[in-house]
């Protein structure tokens, strides 16, 4: 019921009633924008935002969204290292004279 | 697709599940005592059993599906009340698809079609605007559910309608709110949660501010999250850093699309169409103070409990939920839905006795349709 799905605003239908033409994965629905709206209708034209029940309900920040990805990033990295800080310390546990790289994925 | 394809990397994935495996292992969270993560929303339900995400982390987390689906949560006496509209030979009764299905004492929304009710499913509450500019000579009735996320779009229509001056268009206000039912799962003395995660869309409208008593009051974490399975595994991850630290605080995964202080756009034209009841009935966790949201006085014209004196205009009324249907204890966490009676037997999703079997972010219809074995593996 709550899901909505990002879709791109590619022309403004209807400035009085603020109707905006927008691109949902390729099929192309008449939305309200007057939740995004800020100044200038004409503006919105190229934005992306999340399109609930034929309303643009909220800009989709790139911004935000490249930092969420950035942590997962450097969350992937993070794991790396740190498999290789634990097998690192079993190596040295068991006695192995095979040194091995902590942080080769960082 | 933009936004979606890279929020479900799969290498992503794997780094977050051995990050929460890590945590779970510091919180000494077993099997036997798992960490109890109340996921709020029926979509992250839906997400959560999609992607597997239940059987991918640790054994020490247990995800407890919330009441955060609407047509679950619906009282059959609403549903036989939107029948009785939709009934009167003037009304076309508009409704979202996934109404249509839900029980009612007397019956559900498709079996009044079948009896040659005119009622037609819509994508939108525009759809049901635009269907009443062409049909001056009906009674136009949208059938408005759903938490804050919906609730802008019906607000925006009825001030879109008043505008124009549309006699022959109203909604069938069922409206709820998020904060007071999970206050009410708080208070409830059988519930041992460790953490929320908190609905996206929902957010995306009322902000995070609304949950603040959650970490405050009740000292639980929350994180706001979206929908893709990196955001719910790094909401996951959120949540157990807090308890790991001993923080209780509602962060925000979803920043992408959640602002902290909501949409005020939103929020004023709820403001400006609907007030408060001060008490709503939900399917399986009965009268909730001041969880279902009016329509306004001003707006009455607008109201189809005031245009055909129907519901909570027509005085107090109760109707008994069917028998051996535990969809109660399942949304209070209390019982997981294979453990009622009539899971899988007198109750499956082409023929629910329970609203969590009819929708498909309802509990019961996810463990019976990603469950694995129907249901029993889950």
């Amino acid at each position: 019921m709550c899901l909505g799905i990002p879709g791109q605003i590619v022309a403004i239908t209807d400035v009085a009633r603020q109707m905006a033409m927008a691109d949902v994965s390729g099929v192309r629905r008449e939305v309200n924008v007057a939740c995004i709206v800020e100044g200038d209708i004409d503006a919105l034209v190229g934005e992306w935002a999340l399109i609930h029940v034929g309303f643009a309900m909220s800009r989709i920040d790139e911004a935000e969204a490249a930092a969420t990805l950035e942590a997962l990033r450097d969350l992937g990295e993070a794991q790396e290292t740190l498999q290789a800080m634990r097998e690192g310390q079993q190596a040295l546990q068991s006695g192995s004279s095979t040194p091995v790289a902590g942080g080769a994925g960082a | 697709m933009k936004y979606i394809s890279e929020f479900r990397d799969p290498i992503a994935a794997k780094a977050l599940l051995a990050a929460i495996a890590q945590v779970t292992e510091t919180l000494a969270a077993t099997a036997a005592k798992p960490l109890q993560i109340m996921e709020i929303c029926g979509g992250h339900t839906h997400a959560i059993f999609r992607y597997g995400l239940n059987k991918l982390v640790p054994d020490g987390i247990e995800f407890i599906h919330g009441p955060g689906c609407p047509v679950c949560v619906l009282p059959m006496s609403r549903v036989d009340e939107c029948v009785e509209i939709a009934e009167r030979p003037e009304v076309i009764m508009t409704t979202f698809g996934d109404a249509m299905r839900v029980p009612g004492y007397r019956k559900s929304l498709l079996q009044a079609k079948a009896e040659g009710a005119d009622i037609r499913m819509v994508y939108s509450p525009l759809d049901a605007l635009e269907l009443a500019r062409r049909h001056p000579d009906r009674e136009v009735v949208f059938f408005g559910l759903g938490f804050e996320t919906t609730t802008p779009s019906t607000a925006l229509s009825i001030q879109q309608a008043a505008r124009e001056g549309l006699r022959n268009f109203s909604v069938f206000c069922n409206h709820i709110t998020v904060p007071e039912p999970i206050k009410a799962l708080l208070d409830d003395p059988y519930m041992q949660l460790d953490g929320f995660i908190a609905p996206g869309h929902v957010s995306m409208v009322i902000g995070t501010h609304p949950y603040d008593f959650i970490a405050r009051d009740y000292r639980k974490p929350i994180v706001v999250a979206g929908f893709e399975p990196l955001d719910l595994l790094q909401a996951l991850l959120m949540v157990l850093q807090q308890l790991a630290e001993g923080r209780t605080e509602v962060e925000n995964q979803y920043g992408r699309v959640v602002p902290e202080h909501g949409n005020p756009v939103s929020l004023a034209a709820i403001e400006d169409v609907y007030e408060r009841r001060k008490q709503f009935e939900w399917r399986g966790l009965g009268q909730i103070d001041a969880s279902g949201l009016k329509i306004r006085a001003k707006y009455a014209a607008f109201d189809a409990e005031e245009k055909f004196q129907i519901g909570y205009a027509a005085g107090p009324r109760h109707v008994v939920e069917p028998e051996g249907c535990a969809c109660g204890a399942v949304m209070t966490g209390r019982i997981k839905p294979t453990a009622c009676p009539q899971f899988g037997k007198g109750c499956t999703p082409e023929m629910p006795l329970g609203a969590l079997m009819v929708s498909s972010e309802g509990a019961c219809a996810a463990y019976w349709q990603y469950g694995g074995a129907r249901g029993e593996a889950a």
